[in-house]
């Protein structure tokens, strides 16, 4: 070794100011013998200045990894800390008062969370973020990796990349590359099909571009473009401090022209969570129940980030719903062949699953088929363009 | 650390509603005025309901995307973000002279700043000169004299030019009408028009009538709008005569009724809105630094600087 790394001359500046440094199951301190170290594997006590430079050489990691988390990325107790420590399944250091069990490794608390895993010592961070390590966060693949290190001097700052998880194969030539969080907000706005998409949720992200090499800071920023506020609300429910509010307290809430949303029965509500907050139509993890003790019995979801409230594209289309719901249902009457009438429950199918784009052309076996559907219109609509049918109960 | 907030309208579906507020953030960003910029909206992501959480700073400046003060800035937007103190009459406006007031977040325990929304800004008057600036291409429409190229009159006759600020009416929200005459009146009283008229949509007077109420050849018509849609692209150009349908688009100037009009689209694309933002939260105590002169520079509204429309003219 030429000279003192720079970690090394950091560290030894904060013990001497500080009288110890302790982080991630290593720990240096100045006593009255002189210097004590520790890892999770070894000890040392008594060290002069000398041996104690010499004996952190082979712990370089350690002190990288300290100098990282202290130095460059620091906001202790911030989501954006939090949510860079889960990117390389580093120990969260949430303070919670949920069920927390100990981690080994460091004896201190760690907390359990649907996208929380076992978490990683140093050594094992440092082998797995050599080759990179990958996270998903809804449609978004993320990996923290090493920025190549000059060999006398390890440094030990990470870069993160950014692509969409059905791209993890893919050759980053064939990507389009960006390292401008904000173009997250245009990738967002549109789908495969070039339809906008009013739900940032909506497992409807396009493929086909990457991020490389940006910060923690930008990486947050880019995940937030994408996804917002699911950082914070992760963080937040990870310390146990996620407010929820339920359909009965946001439909209680609204004013103006959703006033009405209280309207909606309770059936209702369970509908719309099946139409709208199922993992297939949206990412987030639904926490919100119709009230505080009264759960729906719909799924909520799996994934990392929760929902905390009905979000506005729900609000909206429970307006709808609760204008469509205070109609008086009548019977009606209609000739229909029993193949027609299963069409039906097809084609409402086929919409439902947005699926009518994939529906061959000539594939008139399928109820949604376009063809068959409008062979039945012809067949079943009247002049004005109606279904034909009777009313039968006035 | 010092946050910014700009809390818009959105839409559910049209993509492009959140195209200003995004382009005013960056400006705004651009300046490093704040630590932390973040857009939020009504109808997108993040709601307002969840901004303020995504922030670090302790101190949030709240500046909404408004042209008036009514429902949205009085209700929705306080109640969103549970101001838990708020009260409209601790804005003590007359409708139009909302400055800010300081209040805490319930949820995140931190100091916000809640502004009066940037359309009853005096800035804002700035804001729609310089429309009627990119719109005509020349940096000193209306005077006339001031101009060292004769083509930049653009003139059939005298030389002069009217401009109209054009908006809802009162039926929506009083408010809304009040900012429209206030702006007009600041602009009538820099005589830099010949004449300035505030026109409306849904009450007399009338966007319909426009010609009637000019002499001047060449009339400016400024909708005091924060983004283009259904009213600025559709209603306002085919009520004015501009075009038959609104899909066939209309040329920049039109002639109407022996009058030249200058159809400007929403003020709130231009530009130096980033300015009214930058001067909202500095009245409301945010340390800014020389932001907003940077800004008037970038925006192009300083005396000698070229113009820099942001929408080609009919765009
Ligand atoms: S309310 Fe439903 S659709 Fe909206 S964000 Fe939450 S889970 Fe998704």
């Amino acid at each position: 070794m030429t000279a003192t790394p720079a970690s090394v001359e950091a560290l030894l500046e904060a013990v001497d100011d500080d009288g110890a440094v302790a982080f991630d199951g290593f720990r240096v301190e100045r006593a009255a013998d002189g210097y004590a170290l520790e890892t999770p594997d070894e000890e040392w006590t008594g060290l002069a200045a000398d041996d104690l430079a010499d004996a952190l050489e082979p712990l370089s990691d350690y002190v990288t990894n300290w100098r990282y988390w202290q130095r460059s990325v620091s906001g202790e107790g911030t989501a954006r800390r939090a949510f860079l420590r889960w990117c390389e399944r580093a120990p969260l250091e949430v303070e919670t008062d949920r069920k927390t069990t100990a981690d080994e490794t460091t004896d201190e608390p760690v907390a359990t969370h649907p996208s929380i895993d076992a978490p990683l010592s140093v050594p094992e961070r440092y082998d797995a973020l050599r080759d990179g390590l990958d996270r998903e966060w809804g449609q978004l693949c993320l990996t923290a990796r090493l920025v190549d290190d000059a060999d006398d001097d390890p440094v030990g700052e990470r870069v993160y990349d950014l692509w969409h998880v059905d791209d993890a194969d893919s050759d980053l030539a064939d990507l389009e590359v960006y390292d401008d969080p904000r173009d997250a907000r245009e990738i967002a706005t549109y789908d495969e099909d070039g339809r906008y998409r009013p739900l940032k949720t909506a497992p409807t992200l396009p493929s086909g571009w990457a991020f490389t090499g940006l910060s923690g800071g930008e990486l947050v920023e880019t995940v937030e473009f994408f996804y917002p506020a699911t950082v914070a609300n992760w963080h937040r429910e990870l310390q146990g401090t996620l407010d929820v509010d339920h359909w009965t307290e946001t439909a209680e809430r609204q004013t103006g022209i959703y006033d009405v949303l209280d309207e909606l029965p309770r059936e209702g509500v369970e509908w719309m969570a099946e139409a709208c907050c199922v993992d297939s139509q949206c990412l987030r993890r639904r926490e919100w129940e119709f009230d505080e003790d009264d759960e729906l019995d719909v799924d909520g979801g799996d994934g990392p980030f929760p929902c905390r409230e009905p979000c506005s594209l729900v609000v909206a289309a429970a307006r709808k719903w609760t204008i469509l719901e205070s109609e008086q249902e009548r019977t009606y009457e209609l000739e229909l062949t029993a193949s027609e009438y299963n069409q039906l429950a097809a084609l409402i199918d086929a919409v439902a699953e947005g699926r009518t784009d994939e529906i061959r052309e000539a594939d008139v076996n399928d109820g949604a088929n376009r063809y068959r559907a409008r062979y039945l219109r012809a067949k079943r609509f009247d002049e004005e363009g109606n279904l034909e049918a009777r009313r039968v109960d006035d | 650390m010092q946050a910014l907030v700009i809390a818009a309208h959105g839409s559910h579906l049209n993509p492009d509603a959140s195209d200003p507020t995004y382009a005013h953030a960056d400006t705004v960003r651009e300046t490093g005025a704040f630590d932390e910029v973040r857009e939020a909206f009504w109808k997108e992501e993040p709601h307002f309901r969840e901004v303020i959480r995504t922030l670090e700073s302790d101190e949030v400046f709240v500046v909404p995307l408004f042209i008036s003060e009514g429902y949205f800035t009085e209700q929705v937007i306080p109640r969103e973000l549970r101001l838990e103190e708020w009260d409209p009459e601790k804005w003590d406006s007359d409708g139009t002279s909302a400055s800010q007031v300081t209040l805490e977040a319930e949820d995140v325990g931190k100091t916000i700043h809640y502004c009066g929304p940037v359309g009853t800004h005096d800035a804002m008057t700035d804001v729609i000169v310089q429309r009627a600036e990119s719109v005509t291409e020349d940096p000193d429409v209306g005077e006339v004299s001031a101009s060292g190229d004769a083509e930049a009159r653009r003139s059939i006759s005298d030389g002069g030019f009217g401009l109209t600020v054009v908006g809802h009416g009162t039926e929506r929200n009083e408010n809304s009408a009040k900012a429209i005459e206030y702006h007009t009146e600041r602009i009538r009283e820099t005589d830099r028009f010949d004449e300035a008229k505030a026109l409306f949509m849904d009450e007399e007077p009338e966007v319909d009538d426009v010609t009637d109420y000019f002499d001047t050849d060449d009339v400016v018509v400024v909708p005091l709008f924060i983004a283009d849609g259904y009213h600025t692209q559709e209603d306002i150009p085919e009520d004015m005569g501009l075009t038959e349908d609104y899909r066939l688009g209309w040329d920049v100037p039109s002639e109407v009724d022996g009058h030249r009009i200058w159809y400007a689209g929403a003020v709130g694309t231009e530009g130096l809105m980033a300015d009214v933002i930058l001067e909202r939260a500095a009245d409301a105590g945010a340390d800014i630094g020389d932001a907003v002169e940077s800004v008037r520079e970038a925006t192009g509204l300083e005396a000698g600087a070229e113009p820099e429309p942001n929408a080609e003219p009919g765009d």
